[in-house]
């Protein structure tokens, strides 16, 4: 066991944990962040996705050991009001079927407009293809990406 | 007219209306509760009078209303609120919505499955609505001393335009809740729908895009432990042995346990499948320091019946198929005769692999057993089974044994079967505290009740002029034959065979979105398109063929579809698709197909990019009456085409020596975002009938859509899902 201290959402948090202990499950076990969700555990489906100092990550795929001070953004700390433009767009659209991927899809779609305002869809299907659903609402996604873009740009 | 259901319609207390409020501590006592949501809804009242069983008035006119059944992504926490809130006569800005626990006192058929919930629920949640409005009007009338004739409503408000007064629900809710409830209450003309027919947005929308706390997954309770399962490696192996002195030494480690799901003399459900009962559990402070100490334990195991494979699935389903005895399930005419006569016979064999859910949220369940009472929430479509088991495993009576359904992530049939929920419950009376039970992702995909492996030939016999005269199916599948002996084209074929056949395993299967269908609708939609082709028609004029004669002329009287209905959705698609239109570059696929009561066909376009296939657009086409919810409605549709075409194209789960080849999303494909078509178009009937299912028709013909298309595209008929073999699958 080991302390380390994390900034989350702009707050900060000293946690004691082993070091090889994944961010994904210190957001959910031991912050009480459960917007971050598990769904593989290897990287391989976006469910955990949180951004590191603004930048897509798999929360799952990070021991605590490799953090080095970067500000962590979970999909509660997007923004105050839970008005991110990508968040509205996906009320726009009406994304959601079960929900569960969302917060991960919403997460890889905020930092994809951060790197690239106006994305094309090569862009879109490059950086949102990491993200799986299972409800099959990558239309949706897709649309409300291009929607939010519009917001910021 | 129509009587409302008496059970239905027990009237509550004030005293019963706070203990259902009571069920949803967890939601409210989670953390994180961003602003915004709660600054967009309804102003909260001062106090509420519960009506009836299905909603709740404030003192300022919000409505809460209970949506009954377990929200697995099917949007019924909108749909059915909005069926409630129709006949209530309220403004969709002044309702919450809650979800409703199990109480088999106060509602019917509390389940998620086989696409009924709105179908089963349509009358009795209308009549909920119409009668609190009745006593609602009743109240007033009583308030404003003139006859209830004399009132109408709008919005929440009861007028009595004669002498220009009015009078808010929340104003007479409390003089409402004690009147008697009346045996019959008229129901809205259809014509006069303001909520039903309107598309409205997802109700948790908003908590999902700002992720707070909705699913099981999420719960976190005073003094919880996590629990993690081990399970034997592989079907046919059972627990002999388990040394837990090292785990139990592990940080965080509380425990380690076996418990065992099919005890003597419990009272089994339907929904009671388990791919392995017995099982060691590790509970501990943490999921991670479970996921650790899982991997560290020592068990050893023991086989109970012989390990299976997938090539010997395969040659088991081409024996029972190319030689297998049945007694036929259908037989019109003489198809031995009417096939020696045929000029043209075409012969077409058609097969798809076991699939796994793959729910996004793996399987998971708190519970807190007592020798008192057993609390249990969590994502569960048949919570009212789950209750009768768990109540018989720990011996408690039923009332004793509460039930709180989570917004499931995902379900597709998978939470039909509660086992997660009973091994949490079992864990939690073990250990004697409350435990949440997670399973990883490798738990999830190699203990299913998966979709069964299956196998189907099909011959048909036509005679010098392309007439379809002979018809013959032979199916066989794991735990049961994939063919509906009286679906379509039974009916439409004067000579007409049908035999079933089922093979034994040791894998646990159940049903998978659709169940059956979910293989049956492609393989029989290709074979059709193939038998077109063979008779040198177009494959939509051919079908429309098919179903002119049973309309007119039906063979048999046991036919299992409303012709005229099935016709009418291949001629809106044919129309809306500009059927025969031909685009340089693009093939084309069309099926349709009936189940769940609703009728569904679709037009797919294709191109390909190099070998690599690429769906453009799906023209869909349904009739599935009413359309509660256009907006949720459409999003079912198209979920349920790219669900087909992700699982036709790329699933596979393959065994050998009873262990699944494929654990994770590493090597288990599931279609992503640049995979999916680049627009479906959806299409709905307007007919007025009374509405039926919609979670699961768009899947199954998709699939057969899909084949035809890419058959064209390939000049080569597509028989074996998945479509892309597992070299391009995984490159």
């Amino acid at each position: 066991m080991a302390t380390f201290q994390l900034t989350v959402n702009g707050k900060q948090f000293d946690v004691e944990a082993d070091p090889a202990t994944p961010l994904l499950w210190v957001l959910r076990d031991e912050l009480g962040l459960t917007g971050t969700k598990y769904g593989c555990g290897i990287g391989s489906c976006g469910a955990c996705t949180v951004h590191l100092d603004g930048t897509a990550m798999r929360s799952c795929q990070i021991p605590l050991s490799n953090m080095n001070g970067e500000k962590i953004t979970t999909i509660e700390g997007l923004s105050e009001a839970g008005d991110h433009p990508v968040q509205q767009a996906w009320l726009e659209h009406d994304v959601p079927q079960c929900g569960y991927c969302q917060a991960g899809q919403i997460m890889s779609a905020a930092s994809l407009l951060n790197a690239i305002p106006n994305p094309t869809d090569a862009d879109i299907e490059a950086q949102m293809s990491g993200n799986i659903c299972r409800c099959g609402t990558y239309l949706r996604i897709n649309a409300a990406v291009k929607t939010a873009a519009g917001k910021l740009s | 007219m129509q009587a409302p259901s008496r059970r239905s319609f027990l009237k509550v207390s004030a005293a019963t209306g706070g203990g259902l409020l009571l069920g949803f501590g967890w939601l409210t006592s989670c953390e994180s509760k961003p602003a915004a949501a709660v600054a967009t809804g309804p102003v909260m009242p001062e106090s509420w009078v519960p009506v009836n069983a299905y909603l709740q008035i404030g003192d300022n006119g919000v409505v809460t209303i209970y949506s009954p059944n377990p929200e697995i992504g099917q949007n019924v926490k909108t749909s059915m609120p909005m069926i409630i809130a129709e006949e209530l006569d309220v403004d969709w800005n002044n309702v919450i919505v809650e979800q409703a626990g199990l109480d088999t006192e106060k509602y019917t058929r509390q389940l998620a499955g086989g696409s009924q919930s709105i179908r089963h629920g349509w009358t009795s949640l209308r009549t909920a609505g119409a009668t609190a409005r009745h006593l609602l009007m009743a109240a007033a009338a009583t308030e404003l001393s003139v006859p209830v004739e004399e009132l109408r409503t709008e919005n929440g408000i009861i007028y009595h335009d004669a002498s220009d007064r009015q009078l808010g629900y929340g104003d007479v809710a409390a003089a409402a809740a004690n009147l008697p409830v009346p045996e019959e209450v008229p129901l809205k003309d259809p014509a006069d729908f303001k909520i039903i027919g309107q598309g409205k947005k997802n109700v948790d929308a908003r908590k999902i895009v700002t992720g707070q706390p909705l699913f099981g997954m999420d719960i976190q309770r005073e003094g919880m432990f996590i629990a993690g399962i081990v399970h034997p490696p592989a079907f046919g192996m059972k627990l002999k042995s388990v040394n837990a002195d090292a785990v139990k030494a592990m940080p965080g480690i509380q425990d380690v346990v076996t418990i065992d799901a099919e005890k003597e003399g419990v009272d089994r459900q339907w929904s009671d499948v388990n791919a392995f009962p017995q099982l060691v559990a590790v509970v501990g402070n943490s999921t991670w320091q479970v996921m650790q100490a899982k991997q560290a334990l020592e068990v050893e195991w023991e086989e109970t019946s012989a390990a299976e494979s997938t090539a010997q699935h395969r040659a088991t389903l081409e024996e029972l198929i190319e030689n297998g005895k049945a007694e036929a399930s259908r037989r019109d005419g003489d198809p031995e005769a009417a096939f020696a006569r045929a000029t043209k016979i075409v012969e077409a064999t058609y097969s798809a692999p076991f699939l796994p859910h793959n729910t996004m949220e793996p399987m998971n369940f708190f519970a807190h057993v007592t020798s008192e009472r057993a609390e249990l929430v969590g994502p569960i479509q048949t919570p009212e089974f789950l209750q009768k088991t768990v109540a018989s495993l720990v011996d408690l009576p039923l009332e004793k044994v509460d039930i709180m359904m989570t917004r499931m992530g995902g379900g597709f049939g998978r939470r039909l079967y509660g086992n997660f929920g009973v091994e949490a419950a079992l864990i939690s009376q073990a250990v004697n505290a409350p435990v949440k039970l997670v399973y990883t992702r490798e738990d999830d995909m190699t203990q299913g009740t998966y979709r069964p492996d299956y196998l189907v030939k099909y011959r048909a016999g036509l005679d010098a002029d392309g007439n379809l005269i002979a018809f013959h199916i032979r199916g066989a599948g794991t735990n049961g034959s994939p063919v509906f002996a009286n679906r379509f084209p039974a009916g439409t074929v004067d000579n007409y065979l049908v035999e079933n056949f089922s093979k034994d395993s040791n894998i646990s299967t159940g049903a998978w979105r659709a169940p059956r269908s979910n293989f049956i609708a492609g393989a029989e939609q290709a074979f059709l398109d193939e038998v077109a082709e063979a008779a040198g028609k177009d494959p939509i004029a051919f079908r429309l063929e098919l179903f002119e004669r049973a309309k007119n002329n039906p063979v048999g009287e046991n036919n299992d579809y409303d012709a005229e209905r099935y016709a009418g959705v291949l001629e809106l698609v044919r129309d809306k698709s500009n059927w025969g239109q031909q685009t340089d570059g693009v093939f084309r696929g069309v099926a349709a197909y009936y189940c769940h009561n609703s009728y569904v066909a679709q037009v797919l376009d294709l191109s390909m990019d190099g070998d690599q296939p690429k769906v453009e657009k799906v023209y869909c086409a349904v009739d599935c009456g009413i359309v509660v919810n256009p907006e949720g409605a459409r999003n079912q549709v198209e979920g349920g085409i790219v669900d087909g075409i992700g699982h036709a194209m790329y699933g596979a789960l393959t065994f050998t020596d009873g262990t699944p080849d494929q654990q994770n999303f590493d090597s288990y494909r599931l279609i992503r975002h640049g995979e999916a078509p680049k627009e479906i178009e959806t299409f709905f009937v307007d007919n007025g009938i009374d509405p039926t299912g919609l979670g699961e028709p768009s899947l199954p013909p998709i699939m057969g859509a899909l084949a035809n298309a890419l058959s064209r595209a390939k000049g080569e008929r597509v028989y074996d899902q998945p479509f892309m073999g597992q070299q391009e699958l995984l490159g």
